[in-house]
């Protein structure tokens, strides 16, 4: 991995958030067909931490991160994230705030026309004061560092599922966010791919201050974890390190073996 | 330039239609087609003008006098030839030719079916077209029967000009009597007429024995260089009686393409042709665009996600629409331009490429794209960042 990508760069504002859930409730539909999927939600996440949130499916830790990420409306309580309120935002400065907000989605979701290093440069194309071949480049160091600097040239459909999921994550990080939300991001790697792209993630976080809120039912990556939150019916049940919360006889091999390692 | 490095993003909207090469294809097979037809069809319209016309342009005359109750070239009038003796008492009149124009049955010798055509009449000493060639063979049409044959007339009149120039004697029937072909011009035909011929007024009034003395249906006018036409114009018509209506030279010719334009469908069908070439189109075009937006949404909702705005992604689509407006033009141009020799070939009319048509049908190419795309933008506030999750 290039040394420069993970340069540790100044903190933010010492002790403060870079995202702040207070008593947020999320709902769909309306009336009798209204559905509670967010209830009463408190959360915080400094700068350079990772979060890990997991749960039952359904639960609501798709719509928590999408809440974070500035994509869906507040509908009640707060979310600040670096300091600005969600709730009442408009949409220009929602957009504006994910410029800052890496997104690492379950399907990679990526361009079908074009190339690894054009999707990652998607990415890079957002920093403003980086020239075109500066961003060619950073793309390029990116797609290095997830292992795949002998597949710039290719299009998404002539790489494999994890091919492309790496790619996805090396546009997510292209972007240099200062946080990272992901869906289930190791959820198409081999245990090695997966392994190399949670250590780039949490070395990210450390060095660059950049806060990582991952929802995952991957066991093998809770060492990564500063915290891991637990979620049920919409609200926080518990959270603490990986071994506590799950328990070693609720971790399934893999995941035993990770969290004793 | 470093501005220019700074500022170059992803050529997003190229490689969206050129990373699709058989939806490319398609798509540009049918602006192509509609521009094809918008090109025939402005064209044919054009040619159809301009065409009515072709003897006109070549009247040696500054003014020319007409029956009021002449609509066109393909139903004139005859009016009193003494109105050219008057006109000849203005001071700035320095010449005046009578004009016999009728349209005879002339009958291929070849195949002895008989067909339509212009047939022009006027004393061989008299000047009537501007081009001195045709001034110079005038001379033979001294003798009683002889005619000279328009060469570009449609084929349907017989091999005239090939039998000529083997040095054959072309003899055949105008209007049930029989002439000879003494010489060949070359005129064009129009859309009122497929062929022309010229003759003395002699033969004219011989083959129709019919028409009143003293009356034709053109009278050329030359005026003394220097004069005004317009003032000349509105001089005579003072002076002379509503028998005759004067027209300029240019007057004449409008005159011509106002019948063509105003007084039948032929204007307004081409027009129409035109229109539905326009309307195919937008249709094509919508519809390429708003699959391709349809068919990207998960895409743009996932940039939408990252942070770029909805208008940086309506401008993709909007490239589109240009990039395929360009690339469609080009092939409909070279296309129009075969197209157009073909149907010069075929029918004799002036039908060329020229740069107002070629700027008008980009202008309707590029129109037909950019509406098309506006219209597929409205996709894209389907694309959802929070569903992509």
């Amino acid at each position: 991995m290039p040394s420069n990508l993970l340069a540790p760069t100044p903190r933010s504002a010492a002790g403060e958030p870079c995202v702040q859930l207070q008593g947020l409730n999320h709902w769909y539909g309306s009336g009798s067909n209204r559905r509670q999927v967010i209830q009463g939600v408190d959360l915080s996440i400094n700068p350079g931490e990772v979060v890990l949130l997991t749960g039952p499916s359904g639960c609501g830790k798709t719509t928590l991160l999408t809440l974070v990420g500035a994509l869906r409306q507040v509908m009640a309580g707060s979310v600040r994230v670096f300091g600005l309120e969600l709730n009442g935002s408009t949409r220009g400065e929602r957009q504006q705030l994910r410029r800052s907000i890496g997104m690492i989605f379950q399907g990679h979701n990526l361009l079908r026309c074009l190339s690894a290093e054009q999707n990652v440069q998607m990415g890079a194309d957002l920093l403003p004061d980086l020239g075109y071949r500066a961003r060619r480049d950073l793309a390029r160091q990116w797609l290095r560092a997830v292992g795949l600097e002998d597949h710039l040239g290719k299009l998404p459909h002539d790489l494999s599922g994890g091919q492309k999921q790496r790619v996805a994550i090396a546009r997510a990080l292209a972007a240099q966010p200062r946080l990272l939300l992901a869906d289930e991001p190791t959820a198409a790697l081999d245990s090695r791919t997966g392994r190399e792209v949670v250590d780039l993630l949490k070395g990210l976080a450390r060095n660059q201050d950049c806060a990582v809120l991952m929802v995952t039912h991957d066991p093998r990556i809770l060492d990564i974890a500063d915290r891991v939150v637990r979620m049920e019916d919409g609200q926080l049940m518990d959270s603490g390190h990986g071994e506590r919360l799950w328990g070693a006889d609720r971790l399934p091999d893999t995941g035993r073996e990770a969290a004793e390692g | 330039m470093s501005g220019f490095w700074q500022r170059r993003r992803i050529p997003l909207a190229w490689l969206l239609l050129t990373r699709q090469p058989a939806r490319l294809a398609v798509a540009l097979a049918g602006i192509a087609f509609a521009g094809i037809l918008m090109f025939m069809q402005l064209g044919f319209r054009d040619g159809l003008f301009d065409a009515s016309v072709t003897v006109h342009k070549l009247f040696d005359a500054d003014l020319v006098l007409m029956s009021p109750r002449t609509m066109s070239s393909i139903g004139m009038a005859g009016f009193p030839r003494r109105r050219l003796v008057q006109v000849m008492a203005d001071a700035d009149v320095v010449g005046t030719t009578p004009v016999h124009w009728n349209l005879l049955l002339w009958r291929n010798p070849e195949t002895r079916h008989t067909r339509s055509i212009l047939s022009i009449g006027f004393e061989p000493g008299d000047p009537l077209f501007t081009d001195p060639s045709l001034r110079e063979k005038a001379h033979v049409l001294n003798q009683l029967g002889r005619v000279l044959f328009d060469e570009r007339s449609r084929p349907e009149f017989g091999p005239i000009g090939t039998w000529f120039r083997q040095g054959r004697t072309v003899e055949t029937e105008v209007a049930g009597k029989r002439v000879r072909v003494a010489g060949l011009v070359a005129l064009g035909p129009s859309f009122g007429a497929d062929g022309n011929m010229l003759t003395s007024s002699e033969t004219l009034l011989r083959l129709m024995p019919n028409t009143p003395p003293g009356s034709i249906e053109l009278g050329l006018i030359r005026l003394r260089n220097g004069s005004d036409p317009l003032v000349v114009a509105e001089r005579l018509r003072q002076k002379l009686p509503d028998d005759v209506a004067i027209y300029t030279k240019q007057g004449f010719e409008e005159f011509e393409k106002n019948y063509w334009r105003s007084s039948t469908a032929i204007g307004f069908i081409f027009t129409l042709g035109a229109a539905m070439g326009f309307i195919v189109g937008c249709v094509i075009v919508y519809q390429i665009l708003y699959s391709d937006v349809s068919d990207h949404l998960p895409e743009y909702a996932t940039l939408m996600a990252m942070g770029y705005p909805l208008i940086n992604l309506l401008g993709v689509v909007a490239r589109e629409g240009l990039l395929l407006a360009v690339l469609g033009y080009v092939p409909a141009w070279f296309a129009g331009q075969g197209l157009y020799a073909l149907v010069r070939n075929g029918t004799k009319l002036p039908v060329y490429m020229n740069t107002d048509r070629s700027v008008l049908v980009f202008v309707l190419i590029l129109a037909m794209c950019m509406g098309s795309a506006a219209m597929a933008m409205r996709k894209l506030g389907d694309a959802d960042p929070a569903e992509i999750f």
